[in-house]
Formats: structure tokens, sequence, C-alpha cells
């Protein structure tokens, strides 16, 4: 089924056009028929996907700008296949969440369109533009729409992010005069048989990839952009945010680090491992220590991709890897980033409810919640377990493979993340304790419970993460064979 | 003609949470049809139970095993199975029994409460999880059980969530276990990477199995001991025990159900079931990890028999006793008495199960009073709770010959006595069975003996409170037939050898001595205590060390002195240095950026576009009305761009 990628990148764009076009109270309808339009479109290129295939499929390959070697290269693997399905996830999600202007709307759906292009293109300078499109509804949304601070977070956010995508792009373009390629599997293939630049060129080249890349997860210490970004953002778009376009970040690090550096990588292993247990166990700390919800949540999402850049991290500092631990992180990482994308926007969600009702969302201007709104409690809590990574629930399987390979490939670096889940749950424990238990606090005696939109968005959510944390299968066989081919490419 | 739950046993915990969901999901607002789904998901439980321990009966060596995929991650699986065998099926009629008598008790219990039908979805759930954990055969799949019987732990302590008691309790109670599980995890992915399979029986290749054992080699020992760390947050074991006595916030059959008769109990069920990975490598019986299980069992023992003296709530006084039995286990574990120290965790369930419901059928009738200095006189009152309270506290004492207690306590001191290491433990544990019958005594003097000394004049439970109370204290008394040296039936069960009837076998001079010791408590406590009033005999004759033990020697204050004020420390630390240091140090190298700019907007103006500036000065100005909006942001862009430039330059000076 040729054309079916670049008709997936157009659609939400298409969508866009139409909005700007359209009376502005049928922007959100049509952002979320737009957007459901892509999800089938997604549902057919997961029909069309052969998962017993490592390999890139479905490529679509055409002349862009010869001279510069730019070419429209698009195609799936199962990693950039599960981010699809993430992404056309979250976003009807995050559409649902919120009211939106028909500017929002539009601007939304062209993030979402930046986020297909990001996850499908195979040459740098295309990938390269999808990630920079991303970048700017991001600011936008976060500018205009924002809530306190907006100025200075989207300022922060868009500074930040910009600064390193520079970087990565010098270091792209000296990779391009040494070796005429942007092609991602033609840099691999060559980076396997020796390196890409030598000596300090190649350091300053993974250098500004790895800045570019460390700053979007984000990796400690380059995240102090994401509680501002995040806090501030209306709730939709902290959703996406979270849920999607730090995966950017992670898909970064698997596409394009990993591959074309593996030396480097692996010498600074040990640096690199302990730059994600920092982000982990600070980040959980940190989290601990909020009193805003979102801020709180927005750390505990720094916290949950630390634990992806554990995984990767492990795999690539390990200087002997048996395949199946090298594959249980991997797998591990993939999962973390499908169920991180869905627990963490589906409590952003829940802050948004909470938000909504009270007009504030400090910890302490709740109190006794448990008596007066039960369903949002019992369903707030089952994305807090899963969060935390309650068995049963789906975070455990992705932090359980993440730590079976990354105990057996970096020891100590895994003994010291375990504390994270610790943190973890004391923030998540103390947030239940304070928002549901004790008496009734005055201020939230007359909010109503679960509404039927919003029990239409949440039983679905929830069921997803019951139904990965039960039975993973599902999810896991989009990566297996992608997981299985890269192994062999690190053994 | 049972081989039928041989392949079928795997159903018995999804009865339960069958009927869990079903609650949820339909019979929330009907009180009746929760209680019948909970009680039949428990009886139809309770009857497979059964059935398969009549299988393991009839089938000599028998372990029955069911291995199943999970999940494949790359080329590789995930399998996990459920697994029938003595201990297994020993475990499985005990929690049914005991469960289904607390779910029916319940029902008495909690019948004012409004939110009832979720406390019967949580009892099940509780149940199906709790069960899960018994029949797993994979560290894994116990594992997630494990932690959802936490997790139903937390639910049922902070049930009543109004209570603010009874939230931080809950909250206390996950937080703990879990530091204790993290070692858990950690030792699975350990035995994981180690033996390559967290099966435990898988046709010679589980990692109980002798291939999987060779393959730990002296990583065994720390495997051990971190998977010891999960059980010790379990089984409330020192230095992790903080937890058990604050979690009697919950309501009373909770407390009789999870946190005495069964969760409690699971951490020394998880010692006993990978058992052989402890005892790896033995010498005469003695391995470091086992070493290190007697002497924290023997810590926890006497330190929870000791402050159990000096408490006054009813059911914090069962608590810390419950904690002492609890390491009265791990010690028989630990010096090699694995039959023992399972035989006295059965009966423990039933005997202390039944002194829970006891205590709750007396604080139901107190109108919630829960301090036994203001009880008193409830012999004549409630009659069936008295004598079956009596049965309970006398089996917990250790009095011999009919209660079951007694039985398996004579077995575990029976095997301290022939610890090579060291005598103490033996004697340690003696001293506890003084204690033990002290407390006892204490508390059913103070209950149920003396004047009434408060207002109010309590009655009866109703019988769908005492019937429970009568068929446990049956149980307690007839389970000691099974557990006499004379017929030591269950001990050969749960060791898989064949059982004698040697009356002789009754007449053992440790039973005397045993025997000495709790009359010596018994009298001990009838003379202290025979003419107590409001205050303590004990209090008044030593003040301090009875503040010393009422305050539970101070270990809670201690960590929250030194772990918690640690840990939060830290975290607002972190969110300090998040807010100001790391981003203080974007803001710098930003500002760096922005006087960069500024100089070479200055340059660029001055200098270069001087001759230009005429013809642009109309966009210079709206540039300037721009710039005053965005003012300290264009500088920060310039700052990006001016650092790219110069990178960029470098960069191609490299290059070149």
């Amino acid at each position: 089924m040729a054309g079916l990628i670049t008709a997936l990148i157009l659609l939400p764009l298409v969508g866009a056009l139409v909005i700007s076009v359209s009376r502005p109270n049928f922007a959100r309808g049509i952002a979320l028929g737009f957007t459901l339009l892509s999800g089938a479109v997604v549902f057919l290129l997961w029909r069309g996907f052969d998962s017993g295939t490592g390999g890139l499929q479905l490529i679509e390959r055409h002349d862009w700008i010869p001279s510069v070697g730019a070419e429209y290269l698009v195609g799936v693997d199962g990693l950039s296949l599960l981010l699809v399905i993430l992404t056309s996830l979250i976003f009807p999600f995050a559409l649902l969440a919120q009211r939106m202007s028909r500017g929002a709307c539009a601007l939304m759906l062209v993030m979402q369109a930046a986020l297909y292009g990001t996850f499908t293109a195979q040459n740098f300078i295309l990938w390269f533009s999808f990630y920079e499109m991303s970048l700017v509804p991001g600011f936008l949304l976060i500018k205009i729409w924002g809530g306190e601070n907006r100025d200075r977070a989207a300022t922060k956010f868009f500074l930040y992010t910009f600064l390193g995508s520079v970087a990565m792009l010098l270091a792209f373009l000296g990779i391009y005069f040494a070796k005429g390629t942007f092609d991602f599997a033609k840099l691999a293939e060559l980076a396997r048989i020796g390196p890409l630049l030598s000596g300090r060129v190649g350091w300053i080249a993974f250098a500004g990839i790895f800045l570019g890349l460390a700053v979007k997860v984000p990796l400690f210490p380059f995240h102090t952009w994401l509680p501002d970004a995040y806090e501030t953002a209306p709730t939709g778009v902290s959703m996406v945010l979270t849920g999607v376009l730090s995966k950017m970040g992670v898909y970064g690090f698997v596409r394009l680090l990993l591959p074309l550096f593996p030396r480097e990588i692996q010498i600074l292993g040990p640096w690199l491992l302990g730059l994600a247990v920092c982000s982990i166990v600070f980040a959980s700390l940190a989290a601990w220590a909020q009193s805003d919800l979102k801020r709180m949540v927005a750390y505990l999402s720094i916290n949950h991709l630390g634990y992806c850049m554990l995984g990767l991290f492990a795999v690539s500092a390990a200087t002997a890897r048996p395949a199946v631990e090298v594959q249980a992180a991997l797998s591990g990482v993939f999962l973390q980033i499908f169920n991180h994308g869905i627990t963490a926007a589906a409590l952003f969600y829940f802050v948004g409810l909470l938000e909504e009702r009270r007009g504030l969302r400090g910890l302490h201007d709740f109190g006794g919640l448990m008596q007066r709104t039960p369903l949002l409690c019992g369903w707030m809590s089952v994305a807090m377990f899963s969060s935390l990574g309650l068995p049963g629930l789906n975070g455990f399987i992705g932090e359980f493979l993440i730590f079976k390979g990354a105990f057996s490939l970096a020891a100590i670096a895994t003994t010291v993340a375990v504390l994270g889940l610790l943190f973890t749950v004391v923030t998540f424990l103390r947030a239940i304790q304070m928002l549901f238990s004790g008496p009734l606090a005055g201020s939230c005696s007359a909010f109503p419970d679960l509404l039927r939109r919003e029990k239409f968005v949440i039983v679905p959510v929830t069921l997803l993460m019951l139904a990965v944390g039960v039975a993973p299968q599902f999810v896991l066989s989009i990566v297996n064979s992608t997981v299985a081919h890269m192994s062999r490419l690190f053994a | 003609m049972f081989s039928w739950t041989a392949v079928n046993f795997w159903l018995i915990p999804l009865l339960p949470l069958a009927a869990s969901l079903l609650i949820l999901s339909f019979a929330k607002s009907h009180r009746g049809a929760a209680v019948v789904l909970a009680v039949l998901g428990q009886l139809a439980a309770l009857s497979i139970s059964i059935a398969s321990f009549a299988w393991t009966l009839e089938t000599p060596g028998a372990r029955a095993v069911q291995n199943f995929t999970w999940f494949s991650f790359g080329d590789q699986a995930v399998r996990v199975g459920c697994v029938l065998d003595p201990l297994a099926a020993a475990m499985l009629v005990m929690i049914t029994l005991v469960g289904l008598c607390i779910f029916v008790f319940s029902k008495g219990y909690m019948a004012g409460d409004k939110d009832f039908s979720r406390f019967f979805a949580y009892l099940s759930f509780f149940s199906a999880a709790m069960l899960g954990v018994v029949i797993s055969n994979s560290l894994l799949l116990l594992f997630v059980c494990w932690e959802l019987v936490g997790l139903a732990s937390y639910l049922l302590i902070g049930f009543w969530i109004h209570k603010p008691s009874a939230a931080a309790a809950a909250k206390k109670a996950f937080i703990t276990t879990r530091i204790g599980d993290l070692g858990f995890f950690l030792g699975i992915l350990w035995l994981y990477k180690s033996s390559g399979t967290l099966l435990f029986y898988d046709g010679g290749n589980g990692c109980l199995e002798n291939a999987g054992l060779l393959a730990l080699g002296s990583s065994a020992t720390f495997i051990a001991l971190l998977i010891f760390s999960g059980a010790a947050g379990k089984s409330g074991q020192f230095p992790l025990h903080v937890w058990l006595p604050d979690a009697m916030e919950g309501p009373t059959p909770v407390s009789a159900l999870i946190h005495a008769a069964t969760m409690v109990a699971a951490g020394v069920f998880l010692v006993a079931r990978v058992y052989p990975i402890f005892s790896l490598g033995a010498v005469d019986g003695v391995t470091p990890s086992l070493t290190v299980v007697v002497w924290v069992g023997v810590i926890t023992a006497s330190m929870a028999s000791l402050i159990a003296i000096a408490q006054s709530d009813i059911k914090r006084i069962l608590a810390y006793s419950t904690v002492s039995q609890l390491g009265l286990m791990m010690v028989s574990l630990g010096v090699g008495g694995v039959a023992a120290g399972i035989m006295h965790l059965l009966a423990h369930g039933f005997f202390k199960s039944l002194l829970f419901l006891g205590s709750g059928s007396v604080i139901h009738a107190s109108h919630h009073e829960q301090d036994i200095r203001k009880m008193g006189g409830l012999r004549k009152r409630m009659p069936v709770t008295f004598v079956t309270y009596a049965i309970g506290m006398m089996a917990l004492s250790g009095v011999p010959l009919f209660f079951a207690g007694a039985w398996t306590k004579e077995e575990v001191l029976h095997a301290t006595s022939h610890w090579p290491k060291s005598q103490a433990p033996h004697y340690l544990m003696l001293a506890g069975v003084v204690l033990t019958a002290l407390y006892m005594t204490r508390q059913m003097i103070f209950v149920f003996y003396g004047n009434r000394r408060s207002q109010d004049a309590p009655h009866e439970s109703p019988p769908v409170m005492t019937r429970p109370l009568i068929v446990l204290a049956i149980c307690t008394i007839g389970l000691s037939a099974i557990l006499t040296p004379a017929w030591p039936w269950l001990h050969s069960y749960l060791s898989g050898e064949e059982a004698h009837l040697d009356f002789g076998q009754l007449i053992q001079p440790i039973l005397f001595v045993s025997l000495a010791l709790v009359a010596a408590g018994i009298g001990l406590g009838v003379l202290l205590y025979r003419r107590a009033g409001l205050t303590d005999p004990l209090e008044q004759a030593q003040p301090a060390l009875f503040r010393f033990l009422e305050n539970k020697m101070w270990i809670d204050e201690l960590y929250s002195h030194t772990v918690i004020a640690f840990s939060r420390g830290a975290a607002l630390v972190s969110s300090w240095l998040d807010r100001f240091f790391w981003d203080g140090l974007v803001r710098a190298v930003g500002g760096i950026g922005g006087l960069l700019g500024s100089f070479s907007a200055g340059v660029d103006e001055r200098g270069i576009n001087a001759g230009v500036d005429e013809s642009v000065s109309g966009t210079r100005g709206l540039g300037r009305v721009m710039a005053r909006f965005h003012s300290g942001q264009i500088q920060l862009y310039l700052g990006a761009i001016a650092v790219a430039v110069l990178a960029l330059l470098l960069f191609y000076a490299w290059l070149a």
C-alpha cells in the first residue's frame, strides 16, 4: 500500500487548512474528525505492516533536493509504527480534554503531522524539517493559550530546544561533508564499518547531536525547560507534549545516536548512565517536593523517560551484550515509551479535570475528594498506580523489562535507579492522601463527579492500561522483530 | 479421582477475582448481591482448594505444574505458571477457609457501613491476589500477585478514608513494604540474570531445580538476602515492622484476614517457597542467608513480645503478637525447621484470625472502644466471644495438648534447640513463650474479668459474627489432632515423609519445659494484673521501662528523624537545585549569549551596517518597537544566533 505514510502526514495538514477556513465553532469537531481519520490510516498501516520483519517497511522514496542529498524517504519499522500509533491515540484524547479555539486546533493538527513525519522520515534533512516543524506549534500553543508565565516558559521551551537543534544540524552537516549522505540506514551501515568522523571532529559531532536530543528528552541536567513548559501549557497541549513530543528525543537516541556513534557512546557510557540515574532519582525527588499537581506530573515525566535512557545507555555502554539482555532492555524502552505516553497523558487529563472544577491545582487546594467524587478518584488512582509501576497495569511490564536488561548490563546504575521507583510511590501516595482522603474540603463540596463525556474518554484509556498490563503481547509483537534486528546490530 | 484439580487448580484465584469484578461493576449499590457474590467466590475457591489438597494426599510426591508464555520480547519469551504441591495446597485450604469465616463475619461487622459493597469487592480482590501468591510457579508472577496483595492491603487499611489516621497508615504500610519490595525486585533481577529463568519448577530447568541452582553459585547468598528483604517487609520483620501495628486502622475483619492470617504470612511462605536458594551450599544446615533470617526473626520476636506487654489497644496488642509470631516462624525457617515454620503459620492463621475476630466482636459490642483499660467484665455478657477468645488465647500462649499453636510452637522450639551455630535463639524463644503467655493473660483479664470500667452495657454479637468464631475455634482445636508428635501427620505431609502413630513421642522433655514456662507466664500475669485498675501495674512499678515499651521503643520517632527527614530534605534540595542551580546555569548561559549578542549587534549596527542604516530606518523603528515588547528575549535570540554562527565558524575551521 504505497503512499500510506504520505497520506498519514498530509491528512492533519489538510485538516489544519480546512479549519483555517471553517467557522470557529466547528474547529474542534473538524480537528477530531481529521485526527480520527489519520487514526484510520494508522490502522491500515498497522494491518499492512509485516511484524515478522525487523527492518524498514512500506518505504516511499522520491528525490527532493539531490544536490544536498535530501530525499523524501519515509518508512516504518516496529519502533516507528509504535510511535505513530501512540501519536494517533494521544491526539484525539488531547483534543477531547478541553475546549480549544480555532487557531489552537489548527496548530495541534500541524503538530500531529510533524510528529507523524518525524517518526517515519528516514533521511536527516526530511527528519529535521519535521522535527523543527513540531516545535513551532508547540511554542505558539504555550505562548498564546498558556497559563501564568507563559511568555517566559514558551521562550525557554523554544530557545532551549532550538539551540539543541542547531547544534544537531551543524553536526549533521559535518557528517554529510564527510560521508555524502543523509540517509539514516546508510549512515548506520557506514558507522558499523568505521567511525563516521574521526578524532576531535567525531566528538564534536557527537556532542552536537547528543545535546540536541538530550534537551529534547530531556536528560538531566538539560531538563529545566520542561517543568515550566508543562506547567503553563493548556491541558491538551501538556498531554501531547508529554505523551508524544517527549518521545522524539528517545526516538532520536535510538535512530541516530546509538547507531551512528557507537564508540563515543560506549566510551562515555558510565557518565551517560550517571546522567540517566540522576534523571531518575532527582526528578522523582523533586516531584515529591512539588505542591503544584502539574509540576509534579511534569517531574515524574522526566523520571519515567530517565528509565528509557537507563535502558538505552546500559545497552550501549556494556562491553559484553548478551542478546537476551539487550532485547529485554530495548523492548522495555519501547514499551515504556508507549506506556508513558498513555499514562502521563491520562494524568495530565485528570489534573485538568481537577483544575477545571476548582480553578486551582495545588495539592493543598483539595481534600477529601473521595467522599464527593469517588469515580474521579478511583479512575485517577488507576492512572497513578499505572505510573508508579503497579503490576497488572501497563507501567510495570516496561519497567520490569528495562530493569531486567539494565541490571545485567549495568548493575550498579540500575541498583541506584531503583530508588526512583520508591520516590515515585511516595510522591503519588502523598498526592492521593492529600487530595482524596480526610474530611471533605469546603471548597470541593460542590464538585460534580465524572461527567458522561469524561467517562467516555477515561474508560477506554484505562482499559488500554489494563490490557497492556495483563497481556502486553499485542504491543510487544509490533516491536519484537525490530528489537531482535537491533540486538543483532549491537552484538 | 481428583486429577481434575491437578489441571485446573489455576482457577482458584480467578474465582474470587471474578466475584470482585462483578461486585465492582454491577453490585455496587446492592448489598445483598455483593455478599452473596463474595461468599460464593470464596466458597468455590475453598471447594477447589480442598479438592486440590485431596489430590496432593492421594498422589505421593505430588507436584502439578502448569506453565505458559506470558509474553515475548525480541525473540525471547517470559514464561510464568502455577504449581500445586503440599506447601501450596495446605496454604490454599487455610486461606480460603479462614477467608470464608472472615467474609461471613464481615457481613455482620460491616452491616452499618455505607461502602459495604466496596468492602466485599476489596476483600475478594485480596483473596484472589493472595491465592495467586500461593500457587505461583514463577517468581515474577508471585511478585505480581505480591504487589496486588499489597494494593489490597493499602485499600483496606485506608478503607475509612475520611479518617486521616487511616489514610496515613495505609500510605505508611504501602511505602514500608515497598522498600522491602525494591530489594525483592533486585533479587528477582539477579536471579533472572544468573539462572536465566524465574520459573520455580520447569521439568528440571527451573530456578529451584538442580540446573538452575547450580547456575547461581556464590550469588545465591545475595539473591536470598534480597528476596528476604521483601519477605521482611511483608511479614513485618525488624526493621520494617513499623507499618503492621499502624495497619490496625483498617476494619477489624481486614486485620484478621490480611494482617494476621494471610498476607503477613506471605513473607514466611516466600522464604519457604524459595528455600533451596537460601539453603544452597549449606554446611550443617547453616548458610549466611539463613543465619540472617534467624537473627532478624529473633530480634523481631523478642522486641515485639516486649512491646505487646505495654500496649493498651486491644488490636495493637494482637498486632505486636502477630509480629512476634512471624519472627518465630522466620527463626524456625532459618534454623532449618521449614515444616515446623509452615505448620506454625497454618495454625497461627486459624487462632490469630480467631483472636482478631473475637476482638472485633468485643469492639463491635463496646461501640468501637479499643482501649482494654476501659473494658472489663465481658465474660458474662459475651459468653461465646469469651470462650472462643480463651481458646485462641491458649493456642497462642502455647497451652499444651488441645490447642494447635502449642504443638507447632513446640516443633519450632525443638528445631531451634538443634541449631549448631548458637543456642541464644532457643533461649530467647523460650523467654518469648513466657512473655506471650503474660501479655495474653493481661489482655484476657482486662477485657473479660473484673468489673466493667465504663458505663455502657455491651451484649453478645449476632450469630453471623459468633458462628465464624465457633468454626475457627473448632479448627484451632481440631488441627491439634494432626499436629501432635504422637502422630505428626501435617509435618509428614509437608516434608513428604511417612507418619507413624507413636504415643511415646508425646512425652518429651521440652514439653515439660514449655509447660512450665507457659504456666509461669500465665501465673505471673494473674498475679500482676489480678487487681489492675485503670493504670497498669507495670507502669506503677517501672514507669521508665513502661514508657519505653508503650512508645514502641521510639522506633517510629527514630525513623522520622533520620531516614524520613533525610529523604524529605533530599526532595526539597532537589527541587531547590532544579529551580535555582540547574536552571540558573541555563539562564547564565543565556545571559552570556545575550551579552555576546548585544556586542555583535552593536558592531553590526555601528560598523558594518552604518551605510545602509539610512534606508532601513523605517524597519528599524518598527524593530525597536517590537524589541521593547520582547526586551530580554531578543537578546537571547541574538545570543543564540551568535553562538551558532561562532560554532559554525569554528567547526569549519576544524574541518579545513
